[in-house]
């Protein structure tokens, strides 16, 4: 692979890092306003208020940078930035087509990929830490917490349908995908979708902010571009998660003329499994902290191995 | 010296001074922070040696879950923003032992292996890495795993409220 061709993909993932989130974050706005009968943003840039969150980075750029006094200056200002690295990295590993379409082929992609989200984590509690707040602190443990809770599940979950295709490379699971295993991978699918939505903090999994309680849990004392980071994290962790679960378990670009065609069928796919984030958003309301832990431990655990075993005896079954 | 040399190097030196940061620094949560850095710099040396699979283990367990889990209990009990200075022990001792010890690794391991040549091992994939364990190495994985196992007993005995 020459230096070309490698700088060509990490700008393609890059320019891919950019544009998906505001992508997702306008659908959220305008998805979010009908579901609520509302029209949501419908000024910015003219036609239905496509322009709204490029005004809203404007607005971001120009906010004043403030960093409290008591708080560890050099630790707060570094969190926005180690909470956004991550899902940049796991993009790269991520299949967009059939064949070579894919940001850096790894062998072990899907291992990579489970192995940097986590370590998101540390940017929350960095964050939750330094800003010398109680809020803000309560909020870093409940999502410290709630993380290594769901870790396990979502690793469980991914786990199996690497049994399933014999392979931790992300091009090749995708390549040895059958529909069939919509039915056989029915319960890991729900899991990793549930437990990914904890992952990335979203309602009803949204405990560690909770704005009635915590103000905003530990994003509380940013503003600005700091706080800014700290949204396009979470948008684009709505991606990773949705193109993580359309890859592994909805069969990634497989679709009718794959050959040509495969990328759109990933980007639908992935677009789909958004759609249904922003909704359980809307529609769900917050689980308690109790619950929270319950649904992981008591429920997503248990059938996460369930389905370790049943995937077991499949391909026993099969061999 | 390779280019891999020159960057084994160069991260073998990030490794050792953020642990030297590690015991020196006097906030206690930043200590954290920095075990981070050694454990990540470790990770990517791991990398450099070829053995992927074992990279990624090391940024999943070490980064992703124990060194959390440290700065989790810590900011439980408390972490105070600023130097903490009343948690210092004599330095003396502490060096004597850490850099005896240190020195003393380094000395054997470059004594042992001091006209030794080693060819680098093919790749560390998920396959050699898997074969090896559940081939030569299955007895000691089944006990180490059996260990596990009663800590994770013993971790919900000790956590029972007695009733």
């Amino acid at each position: 692979m020459d230096w070309l061709e490698l700088a060509l993909r990490v700008g393609a993932v890059t320019v891919a890092f950019l544009v998906l989130p505001l992508l997702v974050g306008q659908t959220e706005h305008k998805v979010m306003a009908h579901m609520q009968a509302r029209l949501g943003p419908m000024y910015a840039g003219a036609f239905h208020g496509w322009a709204q969150l490029i005004a809203d980075g404007v607005k971001f750029v120009q906010k004043e940078d403030i960093t409290p006094r008591a708080a560890d200056g050099p630790v707060f200002k570094l969190a926005p930035g180690v909470a956004l690295i991550p899902y940049l990295l796991v993009l790269l590993v991520i299949p967009l087509g059939p064949g070579d379409l894919v940001g850096q082929p790894l062998d072990i992609g899907l291992f990579f990929a489970l192995a940097i989200v986590g370590v998101g984590v540390v940017a929350v509690l960095m964050a939750a830490w330094s800003s010398a707040n109680k809020y803000s602190l309560l909020g870093g443990l409940r999502a410290a917490a709630q993380l290594m809770g769901y870790e396990l599940p979502f690793v469980l979950a991914a786990a199996s349908v690497a049994m399933a295709a014999g392979t931790l490379s992300l091009p090749l699971i995708v390549e040895r995908w059958e529909p069939w295993w919509l039915l056989w991978q029915l319960p890991a699918t729900l899991v990793f979708f549930i437990a990914g939505l904890a992952e990335i903090r979203r309602p009803p999994f949204d405990m560690p902010i909770a704005d009635s309680e915590l103000v905003f849990g530990y994003m509380t004392e940013y503003t600005g571009l700091r706080f800014a980071f700290f949204l396009l994290a979470e948008y684009v962790g709505i991606v990773v998660i949705s193109a993580l679960t359309a890859t592994l378990f909805l069969g990634g670009w497989h679709g009718p003329m794959a050959e040509s065609l495969g990328w759109l069928w990933m980007l639908l796919k992935t677009g789909a499994v958004a759609f249904l984030v922003i909704w359980f958003r809307v529609a769900w309301p917050r689980l308690r902290e109790d619950q929270l832990q319950r649904l992981c431990w008591l429920i997503l655990v248990p059938v996460a191995l369930a389905q370790l075993v049943l995937t077991a005896w499949v391909r026993v079954a099969m061999a | 010296m390779t280019a891999i040399d020159v960057m084994l190097s160069a991260v073998g030196l990030v490794a050792v001074g953020s642990a030297l940061a590690v015991v020196s620094t006097q906030h206690l949560v930043r200590a954290g922070l920095w075990l981070v850095v050694t454990l990540g710099a470790v990770a990517v040396e791991f990398l450099l040696l070829r053995a992927e699979f074992v990279a990624w283990v090391q940024v999943l367990i070490y980064v992703g879950a124990v060194v959390v889990l440290l700065l989790f209990a810590v900011m439980l009990t408390r972490a105070p923003i600023g130097r903490s200075t009343d948690l210092d022990r004599p330095i003396g001792p502490a060096l004597l032992i850490g850099a005896g010890s240190g020195l003393g690794l380094a000395g054997l391991f470059a004594w042992v292996f001091r006209d030794m040549r080693v060819n680098p091992p093919p790749t560390g994939s998920a396959q050699r890495v898997g074969e090896a364990i559940f081939g030569d190495w299955v007895l000691p994985f089944e006990v180490l795993s059996v260990l596990l196992l009663a800590a994770l007993v013993g971790a919900i005995v000790l956590s029972k409220k007695d009733t």
